[in-house]
């Protein structure tokens, strides 16, 4: 392929050397990302590819619509309970079913507390490495790093004694040899920039918030009974209120209440105290680092999420709203419709499967799912043991899915973009307040470090959000009201013959969708369109590229034997690969053909 | 190489005293059911023994084993990964990607051939020549036969690796297949769940490092010591349930009161793990006690036996708490399937004939 330039703007060159990064480590599934760099070791080309697939959606058929939310919320357990919410949320789309105020409270709590969680983890375990030198926080003086934490937050733990007994510990560890997940990496690198204390205050911090969120998540845990995985109940939700009454004990009573209350203000604070410090100490450092824009700066997309108003799931409820923006015009936020057989379609011309009409998208619930695996006429390697995929031809087990045939990227920059963009006021503050505590203008925002910058801005939100929402559930309680469950349409008999369902919502790493049909009281076919198909995506038959083969173009590597660089601007994305099944047939050869009408 | 390490030589690095590290060790032995006798057995098992290195891989699954791993708090997450193995593989958490990823795995093999511990979260796919999960280019199958072969032992991690879990529900397109149908030459000890407690991950792990054996286990593979027992006959709930007091529909009286979940589809009757005594989260609660029957996720194939709300009639009402899973399935079954119904009916029969619920009794 000669230089070649793609419908949405970007330039592809895949004449240099090829890298091939797989296993791509520290984040959800199986991803693989191969690159051409130039002379300079300039990226100039990209090819990313979801490396499995479990086909979650063909064994829902024929099931009771009431389970399914158990077997979705088992596409993923990193962003857990997620697709169990969409899933409900789809069900009682189909079924007309309207859930109480409470149970929506709980589910925002719920949805809320999964946001703060995840997001702190993605920060700190899954993404801080490709910033952080592990190695390098030995060298730092401890009073030094003190200095240091004290001048960016009033977080308690704080004295030169306590950084010098984790730097301790870290000398141990390291000179134990055995450094387990530590090992290999590319400690030393050029590519990081941070002075050793702000290293020793981030390795810390992981430490810290490992033991951490596993606090937040008690809020699934009293609602849900657990986590990872809780429980949750097409209708409203499973657990019963009981604040005054004989057997309040048996309930969600006000001691489980208080204890909810005390998790959201400590997430409050470690969010508040420590992650956003970080955030803008680490970026202070990264200011120069502009690469990984890729589609920010043109195509964003959000569906809502948090209905204020119980099943209200428009903008008039949303408290981050719906919408697309098209080619960085914030002037002009779009609604975003996911019934609209012309909006959402997936194409599959370069992915594992195939179309009657090769080329034509298809809305989800038209959606058919054939697998076809085959490597294109100028991969290397064999079935097997592939040693380089042709971009050209099939290569992802992800399909391309499209808004008005436009690649889209979704997650939590998304939502900034379309919230900023629709005037949200805390939203404006947060993001304008950050852009001049860094010294920033808004154009920053389309970069690797603003997406990591606006999952940092969410998480904050979302504590602060539960507070809100407890306390408006604790005044719907005050004033009688302690229904959590309507089922009035829970008996199949009360069901239409027929019917059809949609639910949409944002899940922590994006705008995600379930698109269901029920017939006969069962699952006659249900389809799943996740957050990072639309960002891994595969090209399209008119050759647009994806978010993550966007956001790489253009960025130099320090050591193209070393993916640092690559690690950090996949990783701003969040992936998940477990998300991205799709349907087959029961013998794995045979191509099944599944339709929904 | 520097000579690995002892679990007490790293703690006492670390700032902990012998004190401390015996506390710790009593506190192991409580936390497995093991009773104070244990405690001194751990901590010579910990000071002798070196830090054994794990190797952490992932096939077809959606990681809920790892985040609920991440959830323990005794021992914490961050203690077992820094202090108590070597976690020498995991491409969850590991900073290395790619070939620097891939090399530890030889790395490992060289140094600690026929030591290290096998963690599978997930199963491999064995459709279309395994490549519905990739790996580095090639079939996972690939990477965790060659990885199994030079192991010490495997942990079955979760349904996943156990059973087969939801990838492999009816139809199974994929033929996702558990770890110890296509590892047939290694000790396979399964953790069931979907996904397992935290401490009881934390728990056999650390067990198989104090006492460098496998735990005791059960017919099917899992350890007895957090497996051996049915949800049912452990549940705060199980009073209610010998009184016929049940939740008829969600969010009903019973459902505020706590009442037996057995109408409404529990599958605690059937199920055997550690949530009615453990619990989840620190201990905080499990599905039922937070209103939601349990659906018996650490069962084989539990997503094939009905709808989740479906109440369960094939359990022995007169079972007890160490009731095995054979006797269950078999010679009790026939007879208590009718027991069960009839209990559930009569009880409801009498709970009317009382003259309804105590609130009606009290407000009248």
């Amino acid at each position: 392929m000669a230089e070649i330039v793609t419908p949405n703007g970007f330039t592809l060159d895949d004449a240099g050397q090829r890298v091939v990064v797989d296993p791509i480590c520290r984040i959800e599934g199986h991803l693989r990302i191969e690159v051409n760099v130039d002379d300079d070791n300039v990226i100039r080309n990209a090819v990313s590819t979801g490396n499995m697939w479990r086909g979650l959606e063909v064994i829902l058929k024929g099931r009771d619509p009431r389970d399914a939310w158990a077997f979705t919320e088992r596409i993923c357990g990193v962003c857990t309970g997620v697709h169990a919410l969409i899933s409900c949320r789809a069900v009682e789309d189909a079924l007309d079913i309207d859930i109480p105020a409470n149970a929506n409270s709980i589910r925002n709590l719920m949805m809320l507390a999964q946001y703060t969680q995840d997001h702190l983890v993605h920060f700190y375990h899954l993404h801080a490495l490709d910033w952080v030198d592990v190695v390098s926080a030995l060298n730092a003086d401890p009073r030094a790093t003190s200095e240091l934490q004290q001048s960016i937050s009033n977080w308690p733990k704080s004295s030169p004694g306590y950084f010098r007994d984790v730097q301790n510990r870290i000398r141990r560890f390291v000179e134990s040899g055995q450094l387990g997940p530590f090992a290999n990496a590319y400690w030393g690198s050029p590519a990081y920039r941070l002075p050793a204390e702000a290293n020793l205050m981030a390795v810390t911090h992981y430490l810290e918030a490992l033991d951490f969120q596993k606090e937040i998540v008690k809020i699934h845990t009293i609602f849900g009974g657990r986590n990872p995985h809780p429980n949750w109940l097409v209708g409203g939700m499973p657990c019963s209120l009981n604040v005054d009454e004989t057997g309040a004990v048996g309930a969600v009573n006000m001691a489980w209440l208080n204890q909810v209350s005390d998790i959201i203000d400590a997430s409050i604070a470690f969010v508040d105290q420590v992650y956003i410090p970080d955030l803008k100490a680490i970026a202070s450092f990264y200011k120069d680092w502009t690469f990984g824009g890729g589609l920010s700066s043109k195509n964003v997309m959000a569906y809502g999420e948090f209905p204020a108003i119980p099943n209200d799931y428009t903008n008039d409820s949303w408290m981050l709203p719906n919408g697309a923006i098209l080619e960085g015009d914030l002037g002009t936020v779009h609604d975003v419709d996911p019934r609209d057989p012309q909006q959402i379609q997936e194409f599959v011309t370069h992915s594992w499967y195939t179309y009657p009409e090769p080329d034509r998208g298809l809305h989800p619930w038209d959606g058919i799912t054939e697998p076809r695996f085959e490597l294109g006429p100028n991969a290397k390697g064999t079935k097997t043991n592939i040693e380089a995929l042709d971009e050209a031809a099939k290569y992802s087990w992800l399909k391309a899915p499209r808004w008005r045939g436009n690649a889209m990227e979704v997650g939590p920059l998304a939502r900034y973009l379309v919230a900023y963009a629709r005037g949200k006021e805390e939203i404006v503050a947060q993001v304008d307040g950050l852009l001049s505590d860094l010294d920033l203008p808004i154009a920053a925002l389309f970069s690797t470090l603003g997406r990591t910058a606006a999952r940092g801005l969410e998480c904050s939100w979302s504590a602060h959000r539960m507070r809100d929402v407890f306390d408006g559930m604790m005044a719907n309680i005050k004033a009688g009201d302690v229904a959590t469950a309507n089922m009035e349409k829970w008996e199949p008999e009360t069901w239409p013959a027929d019917t059809k369902g949609v639910g949409f919502g944002e899940a922590p790493r994006g705008a995600l969708g379930h698109w269901i049909h029920i017939r006969d009281t069962k699952l006659e076919n249900y389809q799943a369109v996740v957050p990072t198909t639309w960002n891994a995506s595969p090209r399209d038959p008119q050759g647009n590229i994806g978010a993550y083969e966007a956001a790489l173009l253009g960025t130099p590597m320090a050591d193209p034997a070393q993916p640092l660089e690559i690690l950090r601007t996949i990783h701003s994305f969040d992936p998940c690969l477990a998300c991205a099944s799709h349907v087959m047939s029961p013998d794995g050869q045979e191509l099944a053909v599944v339709r929904i009408r | 190489m520097p000579t690995r390490d002892t679990f007490y030589g790293v703690m006492r690095r670390h700032g902990v005293t012998r004190r401390s590290f015996l506390k710790f060790c009593s506190l192991t032995a409580a936390g497995l059911g093991l009773g104070p006798e244990f405690a001194g057995r751990t901590a010579n098992a910990l000071e002798t023994q070196p830090r054994t290195p794990v190797m952490w891989l992932h096939g077809l699954e959606c990681t809920c084993c790892t985040e609920s791993f991440i959830r323990s708090g005794h021992p914490l997450a961050g203690d077992v990964v820094l202090s108590m193995i070597s976690l020498d593989y995991d491409d969850t958490l590991m900073a290395a990607a790619g070939h620097q990823a891939e090399e530890l795995l030889e790395q490992t093999i060289e140094k600690y051939d026929g030591q290290y511990i096998l963690a599978c979260e997930g199963n491999p796919p064995l459709n279309e020549d395994g490549m519905y999960c990739i790996q580095g280019g090639k079939p996972y199958i690939e990477k965790l036969r060659h990885m199994a072969d030079h192991c010490k032992a495997i942990i079955a991690w979760g349904s996943c690796a156990s059973w087969g879990c939801v990838q492999a529900a009816r139809p199974n397109p994929t033929r996702a297949t558990p770890i110890h149908k296509v590892i047939l030459d290694k000790p396979v000890v399964k953790v069931p769940g979907c996904p397992p407690i935290a401490e009881v991950m934390t728990g056999v792990l650390t067990y198989m490092i104090a006492f460098e054996e496998l735990p005791e286990l059960d017919r099917q593979g899992r350890p007895k010591m957090f497996y051996s027992q049915r949800l049912h006959d452990k549940c705060y709930r199980r009073p209610h349930f010998d009184a016929g007091q049940f939740v008829e529909r969600f969010d009903d009286e019973g459902a505020r009161k706590g009442y037996c979940l057995y109408k409404v589809g529990c599958k605690g009757p059937t199920t055997y793990n550690a949530c009615s005594t453990v619990e989840w989260n620190g201990g905080l609660s499990w599905p039922v006690k937070s209103g939601h029957g349990c659906l018996g996720c650490a069962e084989d194939n539990f997503w094939d036996k009905g709808s989740f709300y479906s109440a369960v009639t094939n359990f022995g009402v007169m079972g007890g708490a160490e009731a095995t899973a054979d006797r269950i399935g078999g010679i009790l079954a026939g007879a208590a399937a009718i027991g069960v119904a009839a209990h559930a009916a009569a009880s409801v029969v009498s709970h009317v004939r009382k003259g309804g619920t105590e609130e009606e009794q009290r407000h009248g």
